[in-house]
């Protein structure tokens, strides 16, 4: 008879025994910052359609010191998001030749983040105008 | 040089099938010097103070791929992981994570040698070549598309950095993927096909969450995530392209 008896080890709390994992689960969380503010967005797309009472009613409610904080959450938590999501980009995509050479990681993760940011920064910029 | 002869605990997970219900840690003092790997502390521990103590190694130089260990919970080749970055601390040493332990420091590998079968990691030619036509030849350029996936030495330490195939033990897993990727991407290779059939498939490379530690903890710089992300890439292209040009016997 075999004395053979694999133990196997329970997964039970993976994430927390190393930073890397908490790292991971932190950054996966931030994704729910992103459902949430699009929920908001499409909420005001709705009260838009009901009229101009339920649009201001929407952009009122925005001025409560909650909604401010949870912005203020928001980007914050969109912003690490980001970093994290070009951080990882290297490794989801097949090898970028430039010249013969391979395209470094660090040029990658750059590149979106630069485009990431002109994006963000044109966007407030356009609305800012529209605003004014 | 020091005269003092320096003394390093080395906190080992020990588990007997025929004794223990489950694994518990043992903690053993072993003098070391500075050039001493992990390897070679638990290689002291067999040698003269418990002869009971198993673990694989081999060649000493990170070539074989066989002492892999959870070293202070990092999957570590024991034999580039050096003491005196531990000391004065103790070391914890344990077998590698999402293995079943069969004894000690020894997992079991079956789950990943079937695993490697499958992918069926050899040159599966286009067309059948007579010696006649001479040898193959290659690119710089076609060589660079699969030569870092072709640099994994079987060691499983990315398996042992993957939650997902943790928790999903039929997950084909890092290592198995980027060598199935180093001969999909061969210009010699003509297996493709066969091959994503297991990528596409259940136990295929859609359970990688892109966590990345994979390629992290790799000691050949294989970049295994790699792989397995630019292979999701393919199983969709593949699903779709299929509407375009159906190729007759889609499953």
């Amino acid at each position: 008879m075999s004395k053979r008896r694999p133990y196997v080890r329970p997964m039970d709390g993976w994430w927390r025994k190393n930073p890397y994992f908490v790292e991971y689960m932190i950054h996966e969380g931030t994704a729910f910052f992103v459902a949430a503010y699009a929920a908001v967005l499409l909420v005001g797309l709705v009260r838009l359609s009901q009229g101009e009472a339920a649009w201001n009613g929407w952009l009122h409610s925005l001025t409560s010191p909650w909604y401010v904080l949870f912005h203020l959450a928001a980007l914050l938590a969109i912003t690490y998001h980001t970093y994290t999501w070009f951080k990882i980009m290297p490794r989801t995509m097949p090898p970028v030749v430039v010249g013969g050479e391979r395209l470094p990681a660090w040029a990658i993760t750059g590149t979106g983040l630069a485009v990431a940011a002109a994006a963000g920064i044109g966007l407030l910029a356009f609305v800012w105008g529209m605003a004014r | 040089m020091s005269d003092i002869q320096k003394v390093i605990e080395i906190e080992v997970l020990r588990y007997n099938p025929e004794t223990d219900k489950a694994p518990s840690s043992q903690v053993f003092e072993v003098p070391f010097t500075d050039d001493m790997s992990v390897l070679q502390g638990v290689q002291y521990i067999k040698d003269y103070l418990d002869g009971s103590l198993s673990f694989r190694w081999s060649c000493r130089m990170a070539i074989c791929g066989s002492c892999g260990m959870m070293i202070n919970g990092v999957p570590h080749l024991s034999c580039e992981t050096f003491l005196r970055d531990y000391y004065p601390a103790r070391v914890r040493v344990e077998a590698l994570n999402h293995f079943p332990i069969e004894r000690d420091l020894v997992i079991n590998m079956e789950g990943f040698i079937n695993k490697l079968e499958s992918i069926q990691p050899y040159i599966i030619p286009k067309e059948p070549r007579t010696l006649a036509q001479g040898e193959y030849l290659q690119t710089p350029e076609q060589l660079n598309l699969y030569e870092q996936f072709s640099s994994c030495i079987n060691c499983m330490l990315c398996y042992a950095a993957c939650p997902q195939f943790g928790l999903n033990p039929d997950f084909i897993g890092p290592a198995a993927t980027a060598l199935l990727h180093r001969y999909n991407v061969d210009s010699r290779d003509g297996g493709k096909e066969e091959r994503m059939d297991l990528v596409r498939s259940e136990e295929g490379v859609f359970h990688c969450t892109a966590v990345g530690y994979c390629s992290e903890v790799c000691p050949k710089h294989v970049d295994p995530a790699n792989a397995v992300n630019q292979n999701k890439t393919n199983a969709a292209v593949d699903y779709f392209l299929r509407f375009v040009s159906p190729k007759g016997g889609a499953k």
